[in-house]
């Protein structure tokens, strides 16, 4: 099986960085580092679970009705997701809020189902959902951090930089994730040309 | 035989006119009223105008050097924009307002989109933006004029919470003797660097006109009638510094001449909906800032007709 699957989602095509995808709950709940990893967690699953289903049952579904087929598979790992956070991680839940049955829409869920899984075998969608999944995990957890680093001082509710630190509230509020999200993808940019030359 | 017949293509009579002579004439128009924030606020405000310069230049010179473009820093305009922010603080902040504000200015709003003539909002006052939202006490600091530092409100935040008993005199408006930003509080020196600036012709009249125009008429408007009040408005606030110095900066404002009365009735309209309306007491700031967003568009529907081209 090739490995390359699984790692491209990482860096090469993170869905984030370099696909844009899914912007929603990328700007919306990297308020902290904690949602962001949950977030990408929680997206990471049901990716991976939507693509193993969609994979298996690409030769039965119409072309014309797809995508409400892989609208309903997802919302059903969504749903069951959703029940789990619940269930388990209370404050999470509350935390991450509508965005939760959002993960529904996530573009990044669809475009995997529409170009991978639907045309691939079982192992490797689950392979290629779980690459793109821990890919949109990274960035989120990258972007929660410097969001919450900047904005509160503190990484995972560690404090960080000392009580002199003042926290510049705007990187906690809706402008700072356009800022950082912003400023990260220049970085990125940068490094990669640096690289490839 | 010198002087030999040339035919070159046009234009044939260019304006003496330079990135650093406009700049010039800014810092030259802005002094008076700075100079007036240093003697109501004191030593603090110095200091804080120095620190933002300063930085702003810094800064600029270190992006520049860091991308291995010319650096410009004699042209002026870093030190337009350090000043512009300084006067847009209030007296009583902290060193690292300023130092935080002009780097994001210039770094950020300024450098990133591609460096002078290419910004889309007014760096100054993006980074005033920023601060607002970032340190709303340390930004909200106002302090009362006089060696005393005693901390007082806005007029515009008395307004706002119906305390207008308390409100200073019209004349103290006028001349600055009031709480504010350190450079935002002489109307009548901001004015008289305005019309040296139109003078000299580094500003059209229409966007401080208009915008202020537009105030007075919604304020009046909104007051029930009341003239005083309205003319009143019009002196307290970043009003005039905005509209004067802030609104017609050439790369986020329009072009065209119907587009910068567009652009000025929309933030006038924008001003005095926030003083009435909105959270903050002042909405001078978000208005041009989201006219400066606008101006592609107006700039689009206002582009005048090529001369002998068809009729739309």
């Amino acid at each position: 099986m090739d490995i390359k699957i699984f790692t491209k989602g990482l860096y090469k095509d993170n869905p984030i960085f370099v696909q844009l995808l899914g912007m929603c709950p990328t700007l919306a709940v990297t308020t902290s580092a904690i949602n962001g990893l949950g977030m990408g967690l929680a997206t990471t699953a049901v990716l991976a679970s939507s693509n193993v289903v969609i994979s298996m049952l690409r030769k039965v579904i119409p072309d014309k009705v797809r995508i409400p087929a892989f609208i309903v598979v997802i919302a059903t790992f969504v749903t069951i997701i959703g029940m789990v956070l619940e269930g388990y991680f209370v404050d999470l839940y509350n935390a991450l809020g509508l965005f939760i049955p959002l993960i529904v829409v996530n573009c990044i869920i669809l475009a995997r189902a529409e170009t991978f899984a639907f045309k691939n075998g079982i192992f490797s969608s689950f392979l290629d959902g779980l690459g793109m999944g821990l890919g949109f995990t990274i960035a989120l957890l990258i972007l929660g951090s410097v969001r919450e680093l900047l904005g509160a001082g503190s990484i995972f509710g560690i404090s960080l930089l000392g009580a002199a630190y003042k926290p510049a509230l705007i990187m906690i509020l809706p402008p700072g994730a356009f800022l950082a999200l912003g400023i990260l993808l220049a970085i990125n940019n940068v490094i990669k040309q640096k690289s490839a030359a | 035989m010198e002087k030999l017949l040339r035919v070159s293509s046009s234009p044939h009579i260019r304006s003496q006119a330079t990135v650093s002579s406009i700049m010039r004439d800014v810092v030259i128009a802005l002094v008076p009223a700075t100079l007036a924030g240093i003697y109501y606020f004191g030593m603090n405000a110095a200091i804080i105008t120095v620190i933002s310069i300063l930085t702003a230049v810094l800064a600029e010179a270190a992006v520049q050097k860091i991308r291995k473009k010319e650096v410009t820093i004699s042209d002026y305009s870093a030190v337009v924009t350090g000043l512009l922010l300084a006067m847009n603080l209030p007296a009583s902040a902290p060193w690292w307002i300023p130092v935080i504000g002009a780097i994001f200015a210039i770094v950020v709003v300024k450098q990133m989109f591609g460096g002078i003539g290419s910004n889309f909002m007014n760096p100054a006052l993006a980074a005033r933006a920023f601060l607002v939202v970032s340190w709303p006490i340390e930004m909200t600091g106002w302090i009362a004029p006089g060696p005393d530092a005693v901390s007082t409100a806005t007029p515009l935040g008395m307004m706002k919470e119906g305390a207008s008993e308390a409100l200073p005199s019209l004349m103290d408006a006028m001349i600055g003797n009031i709480g504010g930003s350190m450079g935002e509080t002489s109307a009548l020196l901001l004015i008289l660097g305005g019309l040296y600036l139109v003078y000299r012709g580094v500003i059209s009249y229409r966007i401080p006109v208009f915008y202020v125009g537009t105030v007075f008429v919604l304020t009046f408007l909104f007051n029930g009638f009341e003239v005083y009040t309205s003319f009143y408005s019009l002196f307290v606030g970043g009003l005039m510094l905005g509209a004067i110095y802030m609104a017609t900066d050439y790369s986020s404002s329009p072009m065209t001449a119907r587009g910068q009365v567009v652009f000025a009735i929309g933030a006038g309209l924008l001003t005095a909906l926030i003083r009435v309306y909105g959270g903050y007491p002042e909405g001078v700031q978000f208005s041009i800032l989201l006219m400066n967003v606008a101006t592609p568009i107006i700039e689009r529907y206002t582009a005048p007709r090529v001369f002998g081209g068809a009729k739309k």
